[in-house]
């Protein structure tokens, strides 16, 4: 039997200081979603890089602007929406990072769209108006799976 | 206050910075500024030693791309040991033990200097 989604939200501002009240957010709710140790952490990871870059990029370091996350646990799936009226991420321009060059160019950035589509089971990116969203979708695999 | 910090510590001609805490874009300056210092007074043979490192994400690995090649081309290097597994899995995600010595134990890492082996 499918149960009602349980959604849970933080809104923090855009500095790095506040990723472990990100990360520990994320921990708690999935903790109680089922979730195998392995699984809070890709997702912990995911949504740490997501925000980040939100700071980074979508900001551009304005620590002051809000960052809104939504959690929602569903039977089969965890769902993470990461919304922000920043500068807007492209999708078709991302290329993604090669190891070797970007150590020999001595750059450091680069990772986090690759760490999030690595980890989890599907990622979107939405722009409405002023507000962006990057939707982060990981599977509750049972036992059998 | 930062849960991230760096303790340094020689051993012969290698430089031991063990890192503990959590490793994230709020952290990663403070690794950044540690490697740059060890840079400026010419110590290039680095071991970074996580056994206390609980959580890392791609700022911290960045930090050891922004530097990896300018240590090299002083003749030096940076090594990574004592990494707990679900840290080894997230360096690993990326491929850097591809272009790493990532070993078990500080000893490893020391010997390796030693032996004057680099990576491919």
């Amino acid at each position: 039997m499918d149960c009602m989604p349980v959604r849970h939200t933080l809104v923090i501002p855009s500095a790095t200081r506040y990723l472990t009240k990100v990360r520990k957010f994320i921990s708690t709710h999935a903790l109680n979603a089922n979730l195998s140790d392995e699984a809070i952490s890709e997702l912990r990871l995911a949504v740490d890089e997501a925000c980040s870059n939100v700071i980074e990029h979508a900001y551009q370091g304005k620590p002051n602007e809000k960052i809104h996350l939504t959690m929602t646990i569903e039977t089969t799936r965890i769902i993470v929406q990461i919304r922000d009226r920043g500068f807007a991420f492209n999708e078709n321009t991302y290329q993604k990072p090669n190891l070797i060059k970007l150590s020999r160019n001595r750059k450091s950035g680069g990772f986090g769209v690759d760490i999030i589509r690595r980890l989890m089971d599907q990622v979107e990116y939405h722009t409405n108006g002023e507000i962006n969203e990057i939707k982060l979708i990981k599977r509750i695999r049972s036992h059998w799976d | 206050m930062s849960n991230f910090s760096v303790a340094f510590r020689d051993s012969g001609m290698t430089t031991i910075l063990t890192i503990r805490g959590e490793l994230d874009a709020h952290t990663a300056p403070e690794l950044e500024s540690a490697i740059k210092m060890c840079r400026n007074e010419g110590k290039t043979h680095l071991i970074v030693n996580g056994h206390e490192l609980e959580y890392i994400s791609s700022a911290g690995l960045g930090v050891f791309m922004a530097f990896i090649e300018e240590i090299r081309s002083l003749n030096g290097d940076i090594k990574i040991c004592e990494l707990k597994p679900k840290i080894f899995d997230v360096f690993d995600l990326l491929g850097f033990p591809k272009i790493y010595h990532i070993v078990e134990t500080e000893e490893e890492a020391i010997s390796l200097f030693e032996q004057g082996i680099q990576p491919i």
